[in-house]
């Protein structure tokens, strides 16, 4: 099992450096690190909600509300400001509103039995509405200097704020996951529920941190776009939701939970991110962009069932 | 009421209870909303229905299959600019080629994602996910970034929206409405009677079971996606004798409305069992909330979407409840009669 997923994340690891290579050679810019910070820090709000999502997924749930929540946070942020309110106060408000929002969701698909799919969907519309029924059709810009400079400038060096907190909760999330109780539990449950449950687990309990955990990461993930565009509108973070899992997805997690790591998640990224980057810079447009990670998506859930199955005739040959 | 709880199908009575909740929306926000329950809020709601019944007509085939399409939206999209563009050619055109050229379109990219999810077994989130994205850029590629505007159509197809058929008093009946009507009424008795239709809901309840009874479940969910996307390609002919002006966006979130439609009209999400007459009820249900929300004073009309989720997790909420009570009531008599046959017997 361990060695399937690391031939997995050799195989990223091979389409990554693919993509670098054929972006490095067609534009000069590409390989430099004004570009490569760039790249990052245009899309930093959805790739860290990818870490949180990857637990979601491997746990055999998942989490469509991301997008909305994001928006939700930014907005009230927005909102608060306007109204007055300290800057620091909401920031804490906003985190608070993603502590609810994830508990909504946690607690109809435990308490209730729900699917996580229609949950969510349904708090897809719910949050994105609450979004708007704060800001209306305006859009708010006057936030304090010190907030925008935290998402536009640098905090270590050229790395912005939001890049060194994806830095830090990669690593704290990759500790949970692979070497944690927490972590393996989150396998365990996503494989198979019923012998998590016999095995004395709190799966309720664990479901619910997640979706917890997810929502105030969505909201974190909000802020941090509050701060780097400096205005809000009822369209925040529109839509993100399917990047966000397809980047999880492409990163080699099970939608069936139980497979997948962190690593995978994150090679995942750095290809979506080189990739559109790459395309960019030759003039290929978002629209198009995103149809090529589409058919990336696809072809990263079949090649390696061909590769299974040419190993096994291989095999086959090899023993007849 | 206990008599009614075991004479009526769960599925009937499901029905009935989302006939109940429109009919109470309809006497609640008549009361609210002055010279609300008149032709125009009938007329206004079944024009959007025709298009969105159709789409979640195709999504609960699929959604039976224990699958799901989100790239309806897409192919919605390209089939309303396809067949704008090919119309804009050749005004002279006959009609029924047109529905038909939209049909086709969107079976074609229903074959891709049945062939995908069936015979190269990728699970259905993945290959909608991704094909909603392929199929958008194909269409950006496609239409060159150019849109399609109502002056480029034929009158007759930007007649064919208001175009009346009969009307009871100011309630009119809209050609598209009754073709939509008619559609599902059609789905609905092939999968109420017509045995292969039936393979949808074997296969979606329980797979191996299904493959055991001699059912070819890779065939029958191909066909669930086929039938998606032709569904999805005629909603776009309607979305575009509606709109007229077409641009790439178009159809952006209908995949997302259409299972909510389906869900709240009582399909099950993880397979085997719903109606599509329900799922137009839902369609029904999410609209009318939509289109009173907009003219209701009390609320702002931002409230309308927090207002939509809201309700869609109340109904499936309820829905859940209701039916594991049902289902516990219909156990516990069942044991009941058993019981009496036993002491008849001894």
């Amino acid at each position: 099992m361990m060695k399937r997923l690391r031939s997995w994340e050799g195989f990223l690891l091979l389409v990554l450096m693919v993509i670098v290579a054929v972006s490095a050679s067609t534009s000069p810019q590409f390989l430099t690190v004004g570009n490569q910070v760039n790249l990052f820090q245009l899309s930093i709000e959805k790739v860290i909600v990818a870490l949180m999502m990857t637990f979601i997924i491997i746990n055999a749930e998942i989490d469509l509300s991301v997008g909305s929540m994001m928006g939700l946070s930014a907005c009230a942020f927005g909102w608060m400001v306007q109204q007055g309110v300290d800057a620091g106060l909401a920031i804490a408000i906003c985190l608070a509103i993603g502590v609810v929002g994830g508990a909504v969701n946690g607690w109809f698909v435990t308490a209730l039995g729900l699917p996580s799919l229609v949950v969510t969907l349904a708090t897809l519309i719910g949050f994105r509405g609450l979004a708007r029924v704060l800001v209306e059709d305006r859009g708010i810009n006057a936030f304090p200097a010190w907030f925008n400079a935290l998402g536009q400038q640098g905090l270590i060096g050229p790395l912005p704020f939001a890049l060194v907190s994806f830095a830090v909760l990669f690593v704290l999330l990759y500790i949970v996951l692979e070497h944690s109780g927490f972590g393996r539990k989150t396998y365990v449950i996503g494989s198979n529920r019923e012998v998590a449950e016999f095995a004395g687990i709190d799966t309720a309990r664990h479901k619910m941190i997640l979706f917890i955990g997810s929502g105030v990461i969505s909201a974190f993930a909000g802020l941090l776009y509050a701060a780097r565009v400096g205005a809000v509108r009822g369209d925040v973070a529109f839509g993100f939701e399917l990047d966000i899992i397809t980047i999880v997805l492409l990163g080699g997690v099970s939608i069936f939970g139980g497979a997948g790591t962190l690593v995978g998640t994150g090679l995942a990224i750095l290809i979506v991110l080189n990739l559109r980057n790459g395309m960019a810079l030759a003039n290929i447009t978002g629209h198009i962009q995103t149809g090529v990670i589409g058919i990336l998506l696809i072809a990263s859930v079949i090649v390696p069932r061909i590769r299974i199955s040419l190993g096994r005739q291989a095999k086959s040959e090899a023993s007849a | 009421m206990q008599g009614l709880l075991h004479r009526v199908s769960p599925q009937a009575l499901r029905l009935l209870v989302l006939v109940g909740v429109i009919a109470l929306l309809v006497i609640f926000f008549s009361s609210q909303i002055e010279n609300y329950l008149n032709g125009r809020l009938f007329n206004r709601i079944s024009s959007s229905v025709a298009v969105m019944a159709l789409v979640a007509t195709g999504q609960t085939l699929v959604i039976l299959t224990r699958n799901i399409d989100l790239s309806v939206g897409a192919v919605i999209g390209f089939s309303a600019f396809a067949t704008g563009s090919l119309i804009a050619g050749l005004p002279d055109l006959h009609p029924v080629l047109l529905v038909l050229y939209a049909a086709l379109v969107g079976g074609a990219f229903g074959v891709v994602n049945g062939l995908l999810v069936a015979y190269a077994r990728v699970p259905s989130i993945i290959v909608t996910l991704a094909t909603m994205a392929i199929y958008r850029s194909l269409l950006v590629e496609y239409s060159g970034a150019k849109s399609i505007a109502t002056e480029q159509l034929p009158q007759w197809l930007t007649d064919f929206p208001n175009m009346q058929l009969f009307s009871i008093g100011d309630f009119q009946f809209r050609a598209g409405f009754c073709a939509a009507l008619a559609l599902v009424v059609l789905v609905h008795l092939a999968l109420s009677r017509f045995r292969p239709a039936r393979q949808l809901f074997a296969v979606g309840s329980n797979p191996e079971a299904a493959h055991m009874a001699g059912i070819n479940a890779q065939r029958v969910v191909f066909t669930a996606f086929v039938l998606s996307g032709v569904m999805a390609g005629l909603a776009g002919f309607m979305f575009l004798a509606r709109f007229g002006n077409i641009t790439v966006v178009a159809g952006l979130g209908f995949e997302l409305k259409s299972v909510a439609s389906a869900v709240v009209g009582g399909v099950n999400i993880f397979g085997g069992s719903g109606t599509v007459i329900g799922a137009f009820l839902g369609t029904i249900l999410v609209d009318l909330i939509e289109t009173s929300l907009v003219r209701w004073q009390m609320v702002s009309e931002f409230w309308r979407e927090a207002v939509l989720g809201a309700l869609i997790l109340v109904s499936v909420a309820t829905d859940t409840i209701f039916n594991r009570r049902l289902a516990s009531l219909r156990a516990a008599r069942a044991h009941r009669i058993a019981l009496e046959k036993k002491e008849a017997s001894a």
